[in-house]
């Protein structure tokens, strides 16, 4: 087991330089940098221009802007945003709760319903519920997310006026952030009416997020939770008298979340790829939206920290995910 | 003695994809308390569906039908399935021809056993712990208190069976199924399992249905034999006069397929042909495409159990004690 972490460790290092430098390169890439972007059809006169550009040191060869940004990284300084001067850190510490916030109501409503949705498929294979699951998980798999929103938003705020249409809290509620997390800070203040406020303003966006990981979740569990029951220790489990319940709920499915936890941990990555459409839908003040803003503003520190941070963070839960298969998994740990 | 368990007339049918499949065709059987049936026939011959059956094992596919499956005095057949799990496991276990498949990767050889005597016995956490080792212990794993923690695949085969034993006699069941429990061994390791497997029958008056290919290890372990043969039960007697006078010609084709009963663990698989398939079954005698002995009566006709001073044959023409068919001229 411990080998097994520190292999998979191992392989961390590599995958975070990748991180850097694509993070770096990428945004470089698009046309006109901050400086053009920011006096945008008014123009600029080519001295300034010029000026402004060595002030930022965007002058410099890129290999000595990355060397430059390396260094800082290493130091732990991911640089000051170009619009606000707040440093990138900060702002991207503020604003991550939000996201967490909600990747994490869309994976619990992913695994809340497809988890029982996919073994109660498996063991009434073949039955209509069995039938209608595979192919609504099957149209929820490909739904896409700006289109769903945007019905969402039709149907349950516009018509029936049940949630609101965007943002994390009605306005005439004031939370101090002391979590982040608004479902807990609105519970924890004096504020009457601000949680049933924030849950409201939560629902559509993590149907909207969690509607690819559910199906995701609910066809990994059928499947394996399928090939499990057909397993000889779940007749053995049967053969002592258990009841179905625990044969299935002890015994099936113990052995069946094996591959089901590594598919909710891949979620994440792309969880993260969806939260940014999510965020610009509902408005959620989040890293995704922030991210968006930065690329319209070319903000060249926000971009590169913002990715970096994400990307490493989704490195870890990878690196978790792994290392909490070996522990579900007898046969890995050593 | 009364009977332990008494089968009568158990019929089981598989849906599949080809049609309708008899795997067991009205068969009987009667387990008297503390004594041992073997249970011989090739492969596919309903041994195992049988047993599951009576288990309660068989999947969704299966339809069971009986004149009588009765456990102890006990109907099973209008028992509920709350009911007959209280049955289940504890006074009738099972174990399994592939040990190791057959426990849980997941959870350790200890929560498996102790799971068994929760569900049965009950009892404090401590007594069902103590009551494992002691199990272990009497299944011959050395340093059981340790081998609690193992997980199957920490354990090799052999000792995956034992403790599959220990976790079938767990609540001291009055019989216990053994389907081809060392077919899956190494040759030496078979041995010391199936004289584990007499003793604790011995030590416990436990009635046992052995499942075997294994001709020699019913002759060293059967009181009573009942061959298969393609669903169908063709003859049972005791163990005696069915080595010694096998009437019916499968029977005797299987003996006869053993090397000189010297050499041990031959296979049955010897005999030219093969069991009928799902849409090959004869009109007549299931066997007569492979019997050496059949006629026109045979191929047209099913025969019944037709009953003799010892036992009973599923032929027209059983044979002889010089093992010559009866009325039927030489
Ligand atoms: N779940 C099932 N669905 C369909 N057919 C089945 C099923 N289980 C068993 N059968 C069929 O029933 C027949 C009897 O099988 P069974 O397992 O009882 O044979 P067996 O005598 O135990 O043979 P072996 O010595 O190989 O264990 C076989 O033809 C088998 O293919
Ligand atoms: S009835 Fe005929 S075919 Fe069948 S076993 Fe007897 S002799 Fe052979
Ligand atoms: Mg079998």
């Amino acid at each position: 087991m411990l080998r097994f972490i520190l292999t998979r460790i191992s392989l961390v290092v590599p995958t975070f330089i990748g991180i850097l430098l694509l993070s770096f390169m990428l945004i470089r890439l698009v046309p006109g940098d901050p400086i053009e972007v920011r006096f945008g059809e008014r123009g600029i006169a080519p001295e300034r221009l010029a000026q402004l550009r060595a002030e930022m040191g965007l002058d410099q060869p890129l290999y000595v802007q990355f060397l430059d940004y390396l260094g800082h990284v290493a130091r732990g300084d991911l640089g000051v945003s170009i619009s606000t001067k707040n440093p990138v850190l900060t702002e991207f510490l503020a604003l991550f709760p939000a996201t967490v916030e909600l990747g994490l109501c869309a994976m619990i409503f992913a695994i809340v319903f497809g988890l029982p949705a996919g073994v109660f498929a498996a063991v009434k294979r073949g039955s209509v519920f069995d039938h209608a699951l595979m192919s609504t998980s099957l149209t929820g798999f490909s739904m896409p997310i700006f289109w769903w929103g945007l019905l969402l938003i039709l149907l349950f705020s516009v018509q029936l006026g049940w949630t609101p249409v965007s943002g994390r809290l009605a306005a005439l509620y004031y939370i101090e952030p002391t979590t982040g997390f608004m479902l807990i800070d609105s519970l924890l203040s004096d504020e009457k009416g601000a949680f049933l406020s924030a849950l409201r303003h939560l629902i559509l966006p993590t149907v909207v997020l969690g509607t690819i990981p559910l199906a995701v979740v609910a066809r990994m569990t059928r499947s394996s939770m399928l090939e499990v029951l057909n397993e000889d220790y779940i007749r053995t489990a049967r053969a002592k008298g258990l009841s179905s319940f625990r044969v299935i709920g002890i015994h099936g499915l113990r052995n069946a979340m094996i591959p089901v936890v590594t598919v909710i941990g891949l979620q994440v990555g792309s969880l993260l790829g969806g939260a940014i459409l999510t965020e610009s839908i509902f408005a959620w003040p989040g890293v995704a939206s922030w991210l968006i803003e930065a690329i319209n503003r070319r903000d060249y520190p926000v971009l590169q920290g913002g990715v970096l941070l994400v990307a490493s963070l989704v490195m870890l839960v990878n690196l978790a995910v792994d290392v909490l298969y070996g522990m579900l998994n007898p046969r890995i740990r050593r | 003695m009364p009977a332990l368990l008494e089968i009568r007339g158990l019929t089981v049918e598989f849906t599949t994809s080809r049609g309708i499949l008899r795997a067991v065709d009205r068969v009987d059987m009667d387990v008297a308390e503390g004594e041992v049936l073997g249970v011989v026939g090739e492969s596919g011959s309903g041994k195992s569906v049988s047993m599951l059956a009576l288990m309660g094992l068989l999947g969704s596919n299966a339809k069971l039908t009986a004149d009588r499956l009765a456990f102890a005095g006990t109907d099973l057949l209008t028992l509920t399935p709350r009911q007959r799990r209280k049955l289940v496991g504890k006074d009738v276990a099972m174990i399994f021809q592939e040990p190791t498949t057959s426990l849980n990767p997941c959870f350790t050889v200890g929560f498996q056993i102790v799971e068994a005597l929760k569900e049965h016995m009950g009892g404090t956490r401590k007594w069902r712990r103590d009551r494992a080792v002691e199990l272990l212990n009497l299944v011959g794993i050395p340093d059981p208190g340790a081998r609690l923690n193992a997980f199957p695949h920490q354990l090799s085969g052999g000792m995956n069976q034992r403790v599959m034993i220990a976790m079938a006699i767990a609540c001291q069941p009055r019989l216990l199924i053994a389907d081809e429990p060392t077919t899956a061994l190494d040759v030496t390791i078979q041995a010391q399992i199936l004289e584990l497997l007499t003793r604790l029958q011995r030590q416990h008056n436990m009635a046992m249905v052995l499942i075997t290919h294994d001709m020699a290890v019913v002759s060293e372990t059967a009181q009573r034999v009942q061959v298969m043969y393609a669903g169908q039960l063709v003859e049972t007697r005791s163990a005696d006069d069915l080595f010694s006078r096998p009437r019916h010609p499968y029977t005797a084709a299987l003996l006869s397929s053993l090397p000189e009963h010297a050499e041990r663990r031959a296979r049955l698989a010897t005999i030219p042909g093969l069991v009928p398939g799902i849409g090959d079954r004869p009109v007549g005698c299931l066997f007569s495409p492979r019997c050496a002995h059949a006629n026109d009566r045979c191929r047209a006709e099913r025969p019944d159990l037709y009953r003799d001073p010892e036992g009973l044959a599923r032929c027209f023409y059983p044979l002889d004690d010089s093992g010559r068919p009866e009325g039927v001229a030489a």
